[in-house]
């Protein structure tokens, strides 16, 4: 009885102890958690280390983004104070990492942590803890769901209104034209499916007579392939990783079948995709793009790209300007400098979250011309356009109109 | 040390484990307290087998990603309590071990680590694998919800998590070291160290080789089953070949050979990673890789050997 009371008493006291930390209140049921007069404190996760490594140059364009914030006077007279943790790609990791930032380092929101494995592990966490989850670096559809959870917001187009899109220009392309479908049999595949059932409705089992999928572990999908030509389809997309759409490609022009083919923009990499399968045998498929490729020679002389070559030279000299991922970096910070800037004075936690889902038509450095971002409390998918691009010898060239879904 | 000397110390000890961080911890220490506890049981499990067992295996991450799995299945789809998960990941993983324990008999030294190792790079795949990807969740795994505190204790879930996942910590690690001073463990230090004269004086190889499999694979499984818990998800991507080879390197930091090891192990693996991290976020790796180094170089028998070292000239010098 007496150990009992004891017990308790100590779990109180822990209790205390760990809803004391410096919460502030300035309006009714305002949280600021991470913000000072001096400073706001933002939290950033991203595999520095392990296999996907190469995704850190995310934290370090991040961290010289921000850099130059605060050279430039910071946010409302506040200072960023951008503290990035690495997470090996380990969920596990991701969570110990998360709770450290929001109860230990106490900061005021996570920004673009990366990966869909890793950001599923934390999604309830920071929705559980009403802390703002923000432009997430994952395309998977679910960071779009503001009812279930109304705290995680993404940004690049999904992979579901991208297959939205394919689904548009198929129908306007080629309206009676039969279909297949080859889609990795996992959330990122289902989300292909998804979006083109959602373009053709009650009307999808009709234009696609041949849906097959693969498992990511799968030594080939040369039988697939082989199993949709038969079909007599003309149309083939493919909601694959590089391996496997390379795979398709080289399939597909082995056996003769020349079928308008619309691949994941996943696997729009030359040197996993393209190469492997052949340059050659690549020609005339299709697939989208958002941001501006620092090769481009279209770009060279655009404002934006002119106003991030300077960025980098200033504040990131080693690295390397024809890696995508410092473009895509760029972008996605801009966008949380400028829902931080849309903040005005108040930086509770609340406020941040309905700033991040009232973004008016913006049109973000290193989107693709005439592209925006935009969200609005019922929209948590800021980019919703992509650009369509044809491989031509060896290169993709970006052909029609900014297409949205 | 007399007996009753050392148990007073154990009890000790472990009152000021339960109690103290339940005061002074936030949130997030408890948390990574309670990974330290179920890291500790698997090194421990690693400890059987490879310090005491002389079996070396570098699969032990395939153990702790079964426990994990096992937890993480009966809570989604079965509606099991998670206390009740770990006795049954307990079986399983046991299992699984003696199962893995029958080549152990054929293959020695190098070759049982190749195969271990096979098997440790072989899991994370075949848990996205289509046959089992209603269990397991596929690549997306499965969010489990975290236990508040029963009968009403004013405990958060993670002041009650780390208080049951110390809990059943402290009765693996005591029944632990009853295996090692038993029979079995004496039988498993002669094989390790004089296979022939122990099996001249009638221990029985075979036997001996495979249980320690099965105990080892148990203590792991376990202890996944806990950071399952703990994590409150589980997923291919966590139980990687990374999560063997840090188990390994816990092991061999700790003390192979001892059953404290296991909780010093533990100890580096969860907060020397954040260390080095604070360090320099260029270069982490490079950082962690200068701790280990000088850790072997200070420390070579372990942190645990190198305690009780320590203790024993203290102990001379009275």
């Amino acid at each position: 009885m007496k150990r009992r009371t004891v017990l308790a008493g100590l779990g109180l006291a822990g209790v205390g102890g760990l809803a004391a930390p410096a919460i502030i209140r300035p309006a009714m049921g305002a949280t600021v958690v991470g913000v000072t007069k001096t400073e706001i404190k933002i939290g950033h996760i991203v595999p520095y280390s392990g296999n996907a490594s190469s995704y850190g140059v995310g934290g370090r364009s991040h961290s010289a983004f921000f850099k130059r914030v605060n050279d430039m006077g910071g946010v409302a007279g506040r200072k960023i104070n951008f503290i990035s943790l690495d997470d090996g790609y380990n969920p596990a990791k991701t969570v110990e990492q998360a709770r450290r930032l929001v109860e230990q380092e106490q900061v005021a929101f996570l920004f673009n942590p990366l990966g869909t494995p890793t950001n599923t592990a934390i999604h309830r966490y920071m929705n559980q803890r009403k802390v703002p989850h923000l432009f997430l670096a994952t395309s998977a559809d679910k960071w779009g769901d503001y009812k279930a959870f109304p705290w995680t917001i993404g940004y690049a187009p999904s992979y579901r209104t991208e297959a939205q899109i394919y689904g548009k220009y198929i129908k306007q392309q080629r309206p009676n034209a039969k279909a297949a479908l080859i889609y990795q049999n996992d959330d990122f595949g289902k989300d292909y499916l998804h979006g083109l059932q959602d373009v053709y409705g009650k009307d999808f089992d009709k234009t696609f007579i041949k849906v097959v999928t693969y498992e990511a572990s799968d030594a080939t999908v040369d039988s697939q392939v082989v199993t949709m030509k038969d079909s007599g389809a003309e149309v083939l997309v493919t909601g694959a990783i590089p391996k496997f759409s390379a795979q398709v490609i080289r399939k597909a022009f082995d056996i003769g079948w020349k079928p308008l083919h619309i691949m994941s923009n996943v696997s729009a990499s030359i040197a996993s995709t393209i190469t492997p399968a052949g340059p050659e045998k690549a020609e005339g498929v299709i697939t989208s793009q958002y941001l501006k490729d620092p090769t481009d020679p279209d770009f060279k002389d655009a404002p934006d790209m002119k106003e991030w070559r300077e960025f980098m030279a200033k504040y990131l000299p080693d690295g390397d300007t024809t890696d995508a991922n410092y473009v895509y970096a760029y972008s996605v910070a801009t966008l949380m400098h400028i829902v931080l800037k849309q903040c005005g004075e108040d930086f509770s936690r609340e406020n941040i979250m309905k700033q991040a889902s009232n973004v008016k038509k913006v049109a973000l450095p290193l989107l693709l011309p005439n592209m925006t971002a935009a969200t609005t409390p019922t929209d948590f998918r800021p980019l919703k356009q992509l650009q369509l691009a044809r491989w031509k010898k060896d290169t993709w060239e970006r052909f029609g109109d900014i297409i949205g879904a | 040390m007399t007996q009753s000397n050392s148990r007073i110390m154990l009890i000790l000890f472990v009152v000021v484990a339960a109690v103290v961080p339940l005061v002074f911890a936030s949130g997030y220490q408890l948390f990574q307290l309670t990974l330290v506890v179920a890291y500790a049981l698997s090194v421990l499990g690693k400890n059987l087998v490879t310090g005491y067992g002389g079996q070396v295996s570098l699969g032990q991450g395939a153990f702790y990603a079964v426990g994990a799995y096992t937890a993480a299945i009966l809570m989604e789809h079965f509606n099991v309590p998670y206390w009740a998960t770990l006795p049954v990941a307990a079986v399983v993983t046991g299992m699984v071990g003696l199962a893995l324990g029958l080549p152990a008999l054929r293959l020695g030294g190098l070759y049982l680590a190749l195969v271990t190792f096979a098997m440790a790079v072989a899991v994370p795949q075949l848990l996205k694998y289509k046959l089992f990807e209603n269990w397991t969740g596929g690549v997306q795994g499965i969010v489990l919800n975290k236990p508040d505190a029963p009968f009403g204790l004013p405990l958060d879930p993670d002041q009650w998590v780390y208080l049951f996942t110390l809990a059943v910590g402290v009765v693996l690690f005591v029944a632990a070291t009853n295996l090692v001073r038993s029979r079995i463990g004496l039988a498993l230090m002669a094989i390790r160290d004089q296979p022939l004269a122990a099996e001249a004086m009638g221990v029985e190889l075979s036997r001996y080789k495979t249980l320690t499999f099965g105990f080892g694979a148990l203590f792991t499984g376990v202890g996944g089953a806990l950071g399952a818990i703990a994590v409150g998800f589980v997923s291919p991507d966590s139980f990687s070949i990374a999560l063997s080879l840090t188990l390994f390197v816990g092991m061999v930091i700790g003390g192979a050979s001892s059953i404290s090891g296991a909780v010093y192990g533990a100890l580096f693996i969860v907060f020397v990673p954040n260390l080095a991290e604070e360090i320099s976020k260029a270069i982490p790796g490079a950082i962690f890789g200068v701790i280990l180094i000088l850790f072997m170089f200070f420390a070579p028998g372990g942190i645990a050997s190198l305690l009780s070292a320590q203790m024993r000239r203290f102990r001379a010098a009275r």
